[in-house]
């Protein structure tokens, strides 16, 4: 998750900040989550930029095709996923520009009995990349800023998923596949204490071999103006669209029992949020150590 | 506290002028001060206009002499295409520091400030909806949001330094409508919507009748605090042109940006730098805060723009239709001053208690002057000679607003009474400014 730490504010700014919120404000202590903006059912977006109908295109196609025929997912576990209320997804994440976010919200569109549209936080970076910006809003990607996460799981009540490796989960390469880099600095488990969601774990296997990265050119990627510039079996040899060039491997979804947070203020505890922050690392992993001893190929499962 | 003296900065932009005229439709309302240095575009039927730029000085009298209690500050310029930046920034931040400085008396007890959500800038890390407790990721790049954070940052100051006044700060999301001018709306009334190529940016406006609501909501309401005003729903750009049957045109370069908006600038198609950031990153805000003081716009951001598509397929139609309104100092005060006008005058007198008018008239017998029935038309004749006491009943304010309708002679009576007696500062004052004011011309 993207942190606020990385945005100093001038003394000015600060001192400002503190006195224009200071005057007590009776509204603040009320809860604002009724007066949410209604759905104006004329409008084909949502206020996040989200459209229905791109996700649907998109969906009944190219995702529906890497579900069902490339990757053939399986899933376990969907249950754990709650049919109402804000829910954390904390997943791993595999290299490059991994299918597994998109797997993760077909597998619950597709599997849950409720199935419910799931906001992906990407890096802040791609709502400054030409095309990217325009493109994934509208097909649920949400910048990963501490107060987006929170409106939807709080206000909004929705179901948000969350890498916490963050850049150092895509920048890493084949050998390390499936070992677990630090998970941020536990902002996620703030969010979700802060926003009183439960924290689902997800363990994806197969996003890995699906787009293996053999090296990360530096140069390029400073030439480029990305966020990191992979070499795959596909890319850059076939071009952008490279990116999707995706070995058909395996997909093996579980999503783990759901950690709930009941009190309120948890999250001033720094100790407790590191030590559930471990938690969900460790439980994650000790998962996908088991989906992978117990599969027998890497093709076929 | 109820408002009742009002002095409302900038009467001569649109948001000052339709201020004042809805403070007018308020009987509670007893004074409407409007200062400007350039004249107000819209017509005021009580509203007194004073000609007075922005030095503090100046301002402390107007604001002490009035007695006012509540200043509305609608003057912040936001947009940079319509004045230099030089001018902007004197208004903006010299202006706003020495519109505090005349507010610092005990007087004033309300405090509001316009400014805008040009406060949060737009970024690339930006949260999807700012409230208002958030500060902008980023310095700004711009001169307009440059002055916008520093003129909230001195009345942060004064309202930290005041606590005893209710402060009221409202940032406006992009306005939109038929009357009011934006370069966003110039942009929007281009043949196609100028877009990034790659980005379609979120927005979110505002209508001018809620902008104007929402300024009456805070000053009639005691509403201390920071609020985002903007309607809700966030439009993305694409949808924006959509709605208004315009196609997009991607034809601003996602690198080299500033420069292909200085070659349109020479093509006569005026992209200001402060928007170029929201055309890139858009920007949405939290306006719960406000509803939940009880607020209710009457536009979406959806609805607004589609009002003011319709208005700008009617404009070339209904183009040149009134001749604009301008503003005449002598016609103006002849109709405030005159005892010869007629209709705003019965109206004012009768908001008077018969009681009032009644000791005015006693007191004016009184006095010994021949008090003419023609002096005061509600005046009944017959009643006896009453005792100076009851003038001392009334208090100062109740006096001034008797004032103008009384004729020379008895002003001049009344002057030497008052001076005999209590000797306000404010009545003598009051009296003699009226009778410069009646002075036989030459």
């Amino acid at each position: 998750m993207a942190e606020n730490a990385r945005t100093p504010l001038t003394p000015r700014d600060r001192s400002q900040l503190g006195v224009a919120s200071s005057p007590s404000l009776p509204a603040v202590q009320e809860d604002l989550r009724r007066h949410l903006a209604g759905v104006e059912p004329e409008r084909t977006l949502t206020d996040w930029g989200r459209s229905e109908r791109i996700e649907a295109v998109l969906d009944q196609t190219l995702v529906e095709f890497f579900y069902r025929y490339w990757f053939r997912a399986e899933v376990e576990g969907v249950e754990n996923i709650p049919s109402t209320g804000g829910a954390l997804l904390v997943s791993n994440h595999a290299g490059a520009l991994p299918p597994d976010a998109t797997m993760i919200g077909k597998a619950i569109r597709e599997e849950h009995p409720h199935p419910r549209p799931l906001n992906i936080t990407v890096e802040h970076f791609f709502k400054g990349y030409p095309g990217l910006s325009m493109l994934l809003p509208k097909i649920g990607a949400v910048a990963a800023h501490p107060a987006n996460v929170h409106r939807l799981l709080y206000d909004e009540q929705q179901l948000v998923l969350v890498f916490p490796e963050g850049r150092k989960g895509t920048e890493k390469l084949y050998r390390d596949r499936y070992r677990l880099r630090r998970f941020g600095r536990g902002g996620f488990v703030q969010a979700a204490m802060r926003g009183r969601a439960p924290i689902v774990p997800v363990c994806v296997v197969g996003a890995e071999e699906a787009a293996p990265v053999f090296a990360q050119v530096n140069l390029l990627k400073k030439l480029t103006g990305l966020l990191y510039f992979p070499i795959t079996p596909t890319f850059p040899q076939l071009g952008p669209l490279g990116m999707l060039g995706y070995l058909p491997a395996k997909f093996k979804v579980r999503f783990l029992e759901p950690i709930y947070f009941d009190d309120v203020g948890m999250e001033a505890d720094s100790a407790l949020v590191q030590t559930v922050a471990h938690e969900v690392r460790a439980r994650i992993q000790e998962n996908l150590f088991d989906m992978l001893a117990k599969r027998e190929s890497v093709w076929f499962g | 506290m109820r408002s009742r003296r009002i002095l409302i900065t900038g009467l001569s932009t649109y948001w000052g002028g339709r201020l004042a005229r809805a403070f007018e439709a308020d009987p509670e309302i007893e004074a409407i001060v409007g200062v400007d240095n350039e004249e107000p575009s819209v017509e005021l039927e009580r509203t007194e206009y004073v000609k007075v730029g922005n030095q503090h000085a100046l301002l402390r009298r107007v604001v002490e002499a009035a007695e006012i209690d509540t200043v509305v500050d609608t003057r912040l310029v936001v947009d940079s295409v319509f004045t230099s930046p030089r001018l902007a920034h004197e208004n903006n931040v010299i202006g706003t520091m020495n519109m505090l400085a005349a507010c610092g008396g005990a007087g004033v007890r309300k405090f509001v400030f316009k400014s805008s959500t040009h406060f949060y800038g737009a970024n690339q890390d930006d949260p999807a909806f700012f409230e208002e407790t958030m500060g902008r990721p980023h310095p700004p790049k711009t001169a307009i949001e440059r002055d916008v954070l520093e003129a909230e940052s001195s009345v942060a100051e004064f309202a930290d330094r005041n606590p005893d006044k209710d402060v009221t700060i409202l940032r406006f999301a992009n306005v939109l409508g038929p009357d009011v001018a934006t370069s966003h709306i110039d942009l929007f009334a281009l043949p196609a919507i100028p877009m990034i190529l790659g980005f379609d940016p979120r927005y979110q406006f505002v209508h001018e009748d809620d902008v104007v609501h929402a300024l009456e909501h805070v000053v009639l309401g005691d509403r201390p605090g920071v609020f985002n005003v903007a309607a809700d729903g966030v439009l993305a750009l694409s949808e924006v042109a959509g709605l208004l049957g315009k196609p997009y045109a991607p034809l601003i370069p996602p690198w080299g940006t500033g420069l292909a908006a200085s070659i349109a600038r020479r093509l006569g198609v005026v992209i200001a730098p402060e928007m170029l950031a929201q055309l890139r990153f858009g920007r949405g805000v939290d306006n719960r805060r406000l509803k939940a003081t009880g607020f209710e716009y009457g536009y979406t951001s959806r609805e607004a723009v589609i009002a003011l598509g319709e208005h700008m397929r009617l404009h070339p139609l209904l183009r040149s239709d009134a001749e604009p309104y301008r503003y005449e100092r002598e016609v103006e005060e002849f109709l405030r001053w005159s005892p010869n006008v007629r209709n705003s005058r019965v109206r004012d007198v009768e908001g008077l208690s018969r009681q009032q008018l009644r000791d005015l008239s006693r007191l004016l017998e009184s006095g010994g002057t021949p008090a003419g029935p023609s002096a005061e038309p509600a005046s009944s004749p017959g009643v006896p000679a009453p005792p100076v006491d009851h003038y001392d009943d009334l208090e100062a304010d109740e006096v001034v607003s008797l004032l103008p309708s009384l004729e020379r002679v008895d002003l001049e009576a009344l002057r030497e009474h008052e001076r005999a007696n209590r000797g306000r500062d404010v009545v003598i004052g009051a009296i003699e400014s009226l009778l410069m004011r009646q002075a036989p011309a030459g």
